[in-house]
C-alpha cells in the first residue's frame, strides 16, 4: 500500500507542467485554439525531444517504456493546462495499439516516427449508432487479391484531422462475425473523406468516411483483436479520466481563490457559509475522483479483464459525476465571470463536458457496472 | 504507487481472519449478524476479554501501555476484518477516547489505575461532552465543577451519553473557570459513576432504543487527583479526544457488510422469476453506492497512510466523516427498500401499544426500519456533517 510517486514518476511531472506552464499557458492556447489546425506544430516537437510521445513505446522499440501510472501523471498535467495537442489520441491510444498488438515490421514502421512527433495516429472505432458497443461495428474489410478494401462510417474520431494514419476497426468478410480486426490505413489514402469539426472542448475531430479504400495485404494489424482492443480502450479510459481529474483539481483550486479575492458586501465572498459548504462537498468530490484516478490507472493493465472493466466502469461513473457537479458549481461561485470565454473556468468547464461524454457516459458506465454486479 | 496491500500486510490480514474465525464465539457473531442487542454489553464485554487475552485488545495504542503497537493500515485492517465477520464493536469510549487521552495526559498513577480496566473491558466508560445549551458549540459547556479542598463539586447535566445506562465511569469536561474565553476554564475529570448525587435517565430514541441518556450531576464529589492535565486546560484533552473519536470514521468495515448484507437480500427478493438485484432500477442505486465505497475505501487508505507518521487525524478526517455517514445512511435507506412494505411492521411500537406476539407472524426478516431510523444519528454525532464541512472549509480550503 503506497500512495507515493518515485523521484523519476515525479520529476516527469514537474518537468512536464513546468513545459506546459512555458509554452501551453493559457494565451497560447487561446492563439492556437483558433488556428486552422487547432493544435500547434512546436508544442507537439517539443513533446517529442522531452521524450514524452515515447512514454507508451516499450524499450526494445527504442521508446520510454514507462506505464500507467507515468501516463497518469502526464495526462494530470495535461488536463491542467487543457492541452489541444492529440497527446491522448495519438501518444496514448494510438501508440499503445501498435506496441500491444502490431508486428515487428509495423512496429518499426511507425514507432519511431510516432515517438519524435513526425507522425500522428489515431484510432479510428465508434461509428454513428454504435454507441462504444464493439459487438455493433459495421466497417467491412473485404479481401480482394494482394489489397483490403475497407467502408464504412467513423464517427467523431478526436484529432483526425491532423492523423497521418488511422487505425480502423472493422469486419472481414468471411471470418466470424464477432471478430473485430483492425487495419493500418494513411489518411491520404483515395476512397478517404473527412468531415472535420470542432468540439465543445476546442480540440478537433472528423467524421471518416471510407469509400472502398484499398490498403495492402500487410496494413492488418493482428487477426482477431477484440480482447487486444479493449485492453487498448481500457489503457485510454484511465488516462481520459487522469486528464479529467487535472482540470478537475484545477477548477475547485481556481474556484478558491476566486472566492478569496472577490469582495461583496465588504467580505470575500468565500467567507460565506453558503459557498464554503460548496466548496467543502467540491473538494470531497475532487478527493473521491483522485482516489478513482489512482485505482483506473493501477488497474487498467491488469491481465483480469473482469476486474479491470468493473474498476475502470465506477471510475468513469464517478469521476463523471465529480466533473458535472465539480464544473458547475465553480462556475456557479465564479459567477458572470465563470460564464466568459476570457477565464479559463469555462474551458475547464468545457473539457469536462467532453470527458462526461467521451468513451462511454457516466450513465453507460453505471448500467455496464450493474450488470457485473453479483450478491457475493 | 502500489494500491494493494503489501506481502506482510496480506499476512497480517490473513492472521486477523484466522483469528476471527477460531475466536469469535458463534453465538455473538450470530446476534450481531441478526441486530440483536439483547445482549449488548455482554458480548461487546466477553469480546473484549478475548481480545486481551490474545494481546489485540488495543488496536492503536503503544506497546508498553498494553497496546498492540500496530501500523495505521493494520489498525484499519483489523477493523474491517473485525466488521466482516460480524464481531461485536470495541467500546470507543474506553478503548479510543479515554485511553489515548490517559497515554498523553495522564499522570503514571492515573494510568496505573485506571488503563488496566480499560484493556479488560472491565471497565464500562461513557462521555460527558454535549449538555442541553451545548452540542455543537461545545466550549459553551457551563456544568459547574467548584474546588473545595482536594475534590471539585460537579453540579449540572450531560446529555446524549452513549450506552451510560452500563457505564462505571464517565469522562467528563466541566467548567472550572468562566472569566476568559469558553475554550479557557474548561477541566478535563473522571467521575465514578456509582457517585453519590448522580441520576441517569434514558432517552427513547426513534427507533425504540434506549442509546442515550441524560445525566445530572447534583453536588457530585470528584477528587480532585481524577482531573486529567491542568485546571482549566481541559479543551486541550478534548481537543486530542475528538481527532482521536475520527480514526476510521469512514466506517468502510461496517458498510461494506452491510453493503454485502444489502445485495444478499436483494438477489433473495424474487418477483416474476427476476430478483431485485437484477431489476434495472433498483441494483443501480445499487451500484452507485457501491462505486461511491469504493472510491471511500481508497481515499481513507490514502489518508490513514499519509497520516501514518502523526498521532492522530488531520481535517482530512472530515471528508471520510461525511462521505462515510452519507454512505452508511444510503445502504439503510436501500434495506427499507428491499424491504418494501414488510418493514412496516414494527416490534418496538407494537411492544409500547402492548400488542403481545401479535408481531411475531408479520415481523420483517431484519431490523431494516429500526437500522435506517437509527443511522440518521451518524450526520449528527461526532461533530455534524455541516460542522465538518465547516472544518474543511477553515482547515483544508482556508477559507
Amino acid at each position: 500500500m503506497d500512495f507515493t510517486f518515485n523521484e523519476e514518476q515525479q520529476m516527469l511531472l514537474d518537468s512536464t507542467r513546468r513545459f506546459i506552464a512555458e509554452r501551453c499557458g493559457f494565451e497560447a492556447r487561446q492563439r492556437v485554439r483558433s488556428s486552422a489546425s487547432g493544435y500547434s506544430r512546436d508544442a507537439w516537437a517539443q513533446l517529442g525531444e522531452l521524450g514524452l510521445l515515447a512514454l507508451n513505446i516499450p524499450e526494445a522499440d527504442g521508446g520510454m517504456g514507462a506505464g500507467a501510472i507515468e501516463t497518469m501523471l502526464v495526462c494530470n498535467a495535461i488536463g491542467e493546462g487543457l492541452l489541444l495537442e492529440p497527446y491522448l489520441s495519438s501518444a496514448v491510444i494510438a501508440t499503445h495499439t501498435i506496441a500491444t498488438l502490431a508486428a515487428e515490421q509495423q512496429r518499426s514502421d511507425w514507432l519511431p516516427r510516432l515517438a519524435d512527433g513526425s507522425l500522428i495516429a489515431v484510432l479510428a472505432h465508434d461509428e454513428p449508432g454504435s454507441r462504444f458497443d464493439p459487438t455493433k461495428i459495421q466497417t467491412t474489410a473485404v479481401g480482394d487479391g494482394s489489397h483490403w478494401l475497407i467502408s464504412g462510417r467513423k464517427s467523431l474520431v478526436y484529432h483526425a484531422p491532423a492523423a497521418g494514419l488511422f487505425l480502423l476497426t472493422a469486419r472481414v468478410r468471411g471470418e466470424s462475425a464477432d471478430a473485430l480486426s483492425l487495419f493500418a490505413v494513411r489518411s491520404e489514402q483515395a476512397g478517404i473523406t473527412l468531415r472535420a469539426c470542432a468540439t465543445v472542448d476546442s480540440q478537433r475531430a472528423a467524421d471518416i468516411e471510407l469509400d472502398r479504400v484499398s490498403v495492402p495485404r500487410a496494413a492488418r494489424i493482428g487477426v482477431d483483436i477484440r480482447d487486444g482492443l479493449q485492453a487498448v480502450l481500457d489503457f485510454g479510459l484511465a488516462a481520459l479520466c487522469a486528464d479529467a481529474f487535472g482540470a478537475l483539481d484545477r477548477m475547485l483550486k481556481a474556484t478558491i481563490e476566486y472566492s478569496r479575492n472577490r469582495v461583496q458586501f465588504g467580505v470575500p465572498i468565500g467567507s460565506f457559509q453558503a459557498l464554503q459548504h460548496r466548496m467543502a462537498d467540491m473538494l470531497i468530490q475532487v478527493e473521491q475522483a483522485r482516489s478513482m484516478c489512482y485505482l483506473a490507472a493501477s488497474v487498467c493493465t491488469d491481465p483480469d479483464a473482469a476486474k479491470r472493466r468493473a474498476a475502470l466502469c465506477a471510475a468513469k461513473v464517478l469521476i463523471g459525476q465529480a466533473a458535472r457537479f465539480v464544473s458547475q458549481q465553480a462556475v456557479q461561485i465564479h459567477g458572470g465571470m465563470g460564464m466568459t470565454d476570457e477565464l479559463s473556468v469555462s474551458h475547464y468547464f468545457k473539457r469536462l463536458v467532453a470527458f462526461e461524454l467521451r468513451m462511454g457516459s457516466t450513465d453507460l458506465h453505471l448500467e455496464r457496472y450493474r450488470r457485473q454486479m453479483r450478491a457475493a | 504507487m502500489d494500491l494493494n496491500y503489501s506481502s506482510e500486510q496480506q499476512n497480517f490480514r490473513n492472521e486477523v481472519q484466522r483469528f476471527l474465525a477460531e475466536s469469535l464465539p458463534q453465538d455473538i457473531r450470530q446476534r450481531v449478524r441478526d441486530g440483536d442487542q439483547g445482549r449488548f454489553k455482554e458480548d461487546v464485554q466477553s469480546w473484549q476479554s478475548i481480545l486481551h487475552q490474545h494481546g489485540w485488545a488495543a488496536p492503536a495504542w503503544p506497546v508498553e501501555y498494553g497496546g498492540t503497537g500496530w501500523s495505521k493500515v493494520q489498525q484499519y485492517i483489523f477493523e474491517t476484518e473485525c466488521a466482516l465477520a460480524d464481531a461485536p464493536p470495541q467500546l470507543a469510549f474506553g478503548i479510543k477516547m479515554i485511553g489515548p487521552v490517559l497515554i498523553r495526559y495522564g499522570t503514571p498513577a492515573q494510568q496505573q489505575k485506571f488503563l488496566p480496566g480499560v484493556l479488560s473491558g472491565t471497565d464500562w466508560w461513557c462521555q460527558g461532552y454535549s449538555e442541553p445549551g451545548s452540542g455543537s458549540d461545545l466550549a459553551s459547556l457551563r456544568m459547574q465543577a467548584a474546588r473545595e479542598d482536594d475534590h471539585y463539586v460537579l453540579n449540572g447535566q450531560k446529555i446524549w451519553n452513549t450506552l451510560g445506562q452500563f457505564a462505571d465511569w464517565i469522562f467528563c469536561l466541566v467548567r472550572t473557570d468562566s472569566s476568559g474565553k469558553p475554550q479557557r476554564g474548561i477541566s478535563f475529570v473522571l467521575v465514578d459513576m456509582k457517585s453519590p448525587g448522580i441520576a441517569v435517565r434514558p432517552t427513547r430514541l426513534l427507533d425504540g432504543t434506549y442509546e442515550v441518556n441524560e445525566i445530572w450531576f447534583d453536588n457530585v464529589r470528584v477528587p480532585v487527583a481524577n482531573r486529567i492535565g491542568e485546571e482549566n486546560e481541559g479543551w486541550t484533552c478534548a481537543k486530542f479526544l475528538l481527532g482521536h473519536e475520527r480514526t476510521n470514521i469512514a466506517g468502510i468495515g461496517p458498510s461494506k457488510r452491510a453493503l454485502l448484507q444489502l445485495k444478499q437480500n436483494a438477489a433473495g427478493v424474487i418477483q416474476d422469476g427476476t430478483s431485485l438485484l437484477e431489476d434495472a432500477l433498483f441494483s443501480t442505486k445499487v451500484a452507485q453506492v457501491e462505486i461511491d465505497l469504493m472510491a471511500l475505501e481508497i481515499t481513507n487508505l490514502r489518508v490513514i497512510v499519509a497520516d501514518a507518521e502523526k498521532r492522530a487525524p488531520g481535517p482530512e478526517a472530515s471528508i471520510l466523516k461525511i462521505r462515510g455517514t452519507e454512505i452508511a445512511q444510503r445502504i439503510s435507506e436501500l434495506q427499507l427498500e428491499v424491504f418494501g412494505a414488510t418493514a412496516l411492521s414494527f416490534e418496538s411500537e407494537s411492544r409500547i401499544a402492548g400488542i403481545e406476539g401479535a408481531v411475531s407472524e408479520a415481523r420483517p426478516p431484519s431490523n431494516a426500519s429500526a437500522d435506517y431510523l437509527n443511522l440518521r444519528k451518524l450526520s449528527i454525532f461526532g461533530g455534524s456533517n455541516e460542522i465538518q464541512r465547516n472544518i474543511i472549509a477553515q482547515m483544508i480550503l482556508g477559507l
